[in-house]
């Protein structure tokens, strides 16, 4: 009987198991990072073109107008609610009343039409989430939403992942800062958050809610 | 391994005909994939289980387009075709298992002409078991949410659930079954590479054989390996059916909260999978002429190995009752009264017809050895079986704690494209096997002839 296969096929036959392994986990870890967890995935630091560009670096950061002062809802419901035109109107009847950029935001305010603007922070809708809770339980804006008074067009600051989400229900004491300070950017507690946390913890009555029906009702 | 001798009393043949040598067993068997001419039956019976086939591409299409409400189940039975039918092919499985593992551990020789196909069974029916779960998701591109895996959810799943449970059960399962197998084969692979005429042929099976060479050493860690083997396999046996029991057991429903499912699922798995067996290869053998390897005795075995499992079952059966009535409970009380003589009593009845009356024919020994009423019986304990688990699930469900949310199960023609649709699966898959691997270990064989025992020298 002739020969079937020359010896090099050892060879190929050993080393194939190596490369499958090699392969396969490889191609799993590259589908888990690339599809799962990338941020080319959550889109996590993309900023979005926006009808108008608005800056909240100029508005936050140079202005030093407080998030409450458009997000008007966040205290007290689910959303905190993009302004509506006559926000705007407040102070650009005033102020760059002829500026090219912002007519949209006239016409918006003829027209009695809202601006477009881009979701940025879009969770699925199979997600509840409320604002005014986390803001009560002193959930500062900047920890989820980043230093906004830097961001010259809004980006999504975290992944939000469900992760990541966790990783605050389950620890709140790590994030949870004085009511206060709640729209402050750049906050730094005044004690030690290890000493400070758990504090708060206790004041504000946290739980560590982690149960499947506390976000997907 | 001695070959067997039989004592005068037992009238039902060897585990191999008189006559066959070394070289005719090889022939024989090898024959069947690399000589024997591709005839107008099995053209058909393929064609045939390939068109049901595609029943199962039809429904499960369907389920994923409209997801699981194009099926039977509601509330309160939420359990429908999907589970019945999974517990029924997980069982099925089981034969195999056993003839594979536990009776190679025990010696039992005339495993060795059955082995092969009871475990390709085995395999074909955890595959169809498998696709019931994953649809009953409702959304099976995501039934890898059932593995432990790092993810972005930073969740594991609920590892207090049996559900959980089964899936490591069934993978685990299905992983050494199919290692069991392939290992098994590579021998018998060998040996059609060196038998195939053309060059193509022998190149595949060559790949597949894995370099085997029939040296001694290769023997020494076959043999090895076949043994660890049946060790890890045979706590499967009992293991995996336990496990889909403890789905039903571990919950609070009246009529599965018992202590008994665990072995009384696993006899039941037993007792399935070799009517299972029975069914298939009494066509086989008279087909492909085999009667000389798959002897009477074979039949009479396995007969044998039926009727005790159908008597557990049978002591299953009572007990449930037993317990309805001895629990004082109402519910449980309730339960088995309206089994018996609720909307499906016509199901549980006939569910004692299939599976503790038919079987008792099996007492006969006339009847153990003749393969055509063997046939109809294992066909009978397979419906039975099937009934079973439709009684199971359904009758439970339908009446549920609260009058009020009482309702009746139905299957839809949906539920029963699945079902069919898996049935032609495994009809196809056992087809496509027993033309193109050797169905019966031939190497085995060899080893209960008498020329296979070698006279040591007397050392002096």
């Amino acid at each position: 009987m002739p020969q079937l296969f020359k010896s090099s096929a050892n060879s190929f036959a050993r080393s194939s198991i190596v490369v499958a392994v090699l392969v396969l986990g490889g191609l799993g870890g590259a589908l888990f990072e690339l599809i799962a967890d990338s941020s080319y995935a959550t889109r996590q630091g993309d900023a979005r073109e926006q009808p108008i560009p608005f800056s909240h670096a100029h508005h936050v950061g140079s202005m030093g107008i407080e998030c409450r002062y458009c997000h008007t809802g966040v205290e007290n419901g689910p959303h905190a609610m993009v302004p509506p035109t006559k926000t705007c109107i407040n102070c650009h009847s005033q102020i760059w009343i002829n500026s090219s950029t912002l007519e949209p935001v006239r016409e918006s305010y003829r027209t009695n039409e809202s601006i477009k603007w881009t979701k940025v922070h879009d969770l699925p809708d199979f997600v509840y989430f409320n604002h005014s809770i986390h803001v009560k339980k002193g959930v500062g804006c900047e920890t989820c939403h980043g230093r906004v008074d830097r961001m010259p067009l809004m980006y999504q600051n975290a992944s939000l992942e469900m992760r990541w989400c966790l990783e605050c229900h389950r620890n709140p004491e790590k994030f949870v800062r004085p009511r206060q300070f709640v729209t402050k950017m750049g906050y730094e507690p005044a004690e030690p958050q290890e000493t400070l946390g758990p504090k708060l913890v206790r004041e504000y009555n946290i739980q560590k809610l982690e149960t499947c029906w506390t976000c997907h009702r | 391994m001695q070959p067997v001798e039989l004592p005068d009393k037992i009238h039902v043949g060897p585990v191999i005909d008189q006559g066959h040598s070394l070289a005719s067993v090889s022939d024989k068997v090898a024959g069947i994939v690399l000589k024997r001419k591709v005839t107008l039956g099995w053209v058909f019976g393929l064609l045939l289980s390939f068109a049901i086939l595609q029943n199962l591409m039809a429904g499960a299409t369907w389920l994923i387009i409209k997801g699981v409400g194009v099926w039977g189940i509601n509330i309160p039975v939420g359990w429908g075709f999907a589970i019945i039918n999974f517990v029924w092919w997980i069982g099925i499985g089981h034969a195999g298992t056993l003839i594979s593992a536990i009776l190679l551990l025990l010696n039992q020789s005339w495993r060795n002409a059955i082995n092969r196909f009871a475990e390709a069974m085995t395999l074909f029916a955890v595959m169809c078991a498998g696709m019931f779960p994953v649809l009953h998701t409702g959304r099976p591109w995501l039934a890898y949410w059932l593995l432990p895996y790092p993810n972005t959810m930073a969740l594991w799943p609920q590892f207090r659930s049996p559900l959980l449970w089964d899936v490591f059960a069934v993978t685990t399962y299905l992983t050494i079954s199919a290692v069991f197998w392939y290992v098994g084969l590579i021998p018998d692979l060998a040996t059609l590479r060196d038998t195939a005429k053309t060059p193509g042929l022998r190149r595949t099976y060559g790949l597949l054989a894995m370099g085997w060479r029939n040296s001694a050493r290769h023997w020494q860690r076959y043999e090895k390996a076949s043994l660890l083997l049946a060790g890890l396999a045979t706590p499967l046996v009992v293991s995996v059916h336990t496990v889909v029991s403890f789905d039903f057991a571990v919950s609070i429903i009246p009529g599965w909260h018992t202590t008994i499912f665990p072995p009384y699922f696993v006899a039941g798995a037993i007792y399935s999978g070799f009517a299972m067996v029975l069914t298939l290869m009494i066509p086989v053998r008279r087909f492909y002429g085999l009667d000389d390897i798959i002897t009477l005795r074979h039949l009479n075995n396995m007969a044998k190995v039926t009727l005790a499992t159908a008597l557990i079952v049978a002591y299953g059966y009572t007990m449930e009752a037993f317990f309805g009535y001895f629990s004082a409970d109402t519910y449980e009380k309730f339960m088995i009264w309206n089994r018996m003589t609720g909307p499906y009593a016509v199901f549980y009845w006939c569910l004692i017809l299939c599976n503790i009356i038919t079987p008792q024919f099996l007492w006969s020994k006339k009847i153990r050895t003749s393969p055509g009423i063997l046939w109809i019986i294992s066909i009978i304990v397979n419906i039975g079986m099937w009934l079973e688990r439709f009684v199971i699930v359904v009758t439970s469900l339908h009446r549920d704690f609260l009058p009020s949310s009482w309702g009746m199960y139905w299957p839809t023609v949906w539920d029963w494209a699945v079902y069919t649709g898996t049935l032609g699966m495994f009809m196809t898959l056992i087809f496509l096997f027993v033309r193109v691997l050797p169905m019966i270990t031939i190497f085995e064989l060899r080893m209960l002839l008498p020329d296979a025992t070698v006279k040591e020298p007397v050392a002096q």
